[in-house]
């Protein structure tokens, strides 16, 4: 069991609730592959430049992107080493697996066993 | 835990899963091979999954959805590259927008080749993804993210529960 702080689980908060939303998974994906305006950004959906730069504030604060001014730009990227090393990433994918393994398990138990199959 | 090892390795974004089944090499084979059964594991149980194709010959297709808790749908498509019927199986693995199944030619594909050979007086199942790109895994785990978080709640209830 790993023991964690309060403020462990106050980030884990903040994270699960910023990739809670469609639209911010797909800011993610793209300030992750490279840098973007905010306008350019909003230009991507079909909604206001106010409602993306509250999802893009949601982001920042659970410290998955940052921002940085440009003149009178802002720009955006993803904090790829801090949230999603390759490492972490293999470690998600890896907890897919196990639910995959896991349910496998499951399903083989709960069946009588064939004896043609034995 | 059926899981018995893990391997990632970084440079070749290879992830390397080795579990262990106390079933006959057939009957795990026939999860794989039918769509229903496969469609009970393949999706974490708040986003069951749904196959609308699934042809596992060289050359197949399989076509599915998983559906979150709030009705989104996540399309999903498998090319069948090898089967050699129950040893293993070869296929590739990617994304689609929507129910047209057409492959999302932006989103990654990974290459993954699943073995299962009789140990034990069960089967060893060796799962294999390779990924061509860093980003491309972060793409991957778009869907994974969902997954991870499903996981986390799962732990905190246990706890909970304990």
């Amino acid at each position: 069991m790993t023991v964690s702080t309060e403020e462990d689980e106050d980030r884990a908060d903040a994270m699960f609730h910023a990739l809670a939303d469609r639209t911010r998974r797909d800011i993610l994906r793209r300030v992750l592959v490279g840098e973007h305006s905010i306008s350019a950004l909003a230009a991507n959906y079909d909604m206001s430049f106010a409602a993306v730069q509250k999802h893009v504030a949601v982001l920042e604060r659970a410290g998955l992107i940052a921002k940085r001014r440009n003149g009178r730009e802002q720009l955006a990227h993803g904090e790829m080493e801090a949230v999603r090393s390759v490492a972490s990433m293999l470690l998600e994918l890896e907890a897919i697996w196990r639910g995959r393994a896991a349910r496998i398990d499951e399903l083989l138990g709960n069946e009588p066993t064939s004896p043609e199959l034995e | 835990m059926p899981v018995t090892d893990i391997t990632h390795d970084l440079d070749s974004r290879t992830l390397v899963l080795t579990a262990h089944f106390a079933a006959p090499v057939e009957r795990v084979w026939q999860i794989y091979a039918d769509a229903r059964q496969l469609e009970k594991v393949w999706g974490p149980p708040s986003h069951p999954a749904t196959f609308v194709v699934h042809e596992l010959v060289p050359g197949g297709r399989a076509q599915y959805f998983m559906t979150s808790p709030e009705g989104e749908k996540y399309y999903g498509w498998w090319e069948i590259i090898e089967v050699d019927r129950p040893r293993s199986f070869t296929f590739d693995d990617g994304f689609a927008a929507d129910d047209s199944f057409t492959p999302l030619a932006d989103l990654p594909v990974s290459r993954n080749v699943y073995a299962f050979e009789a140990a034990d007086g069960g089967t060893r199942a060796t799962y294999t993804a390779v990924y061509a790109s860093a980003e491309a895994l972060q793409q991957v785990l778009d869907m994974g993210m969902i997954e991870g978080a499903t996981t986390a709640m799962a732990q905190i209830d246990a706890l909970l529960a304990a």
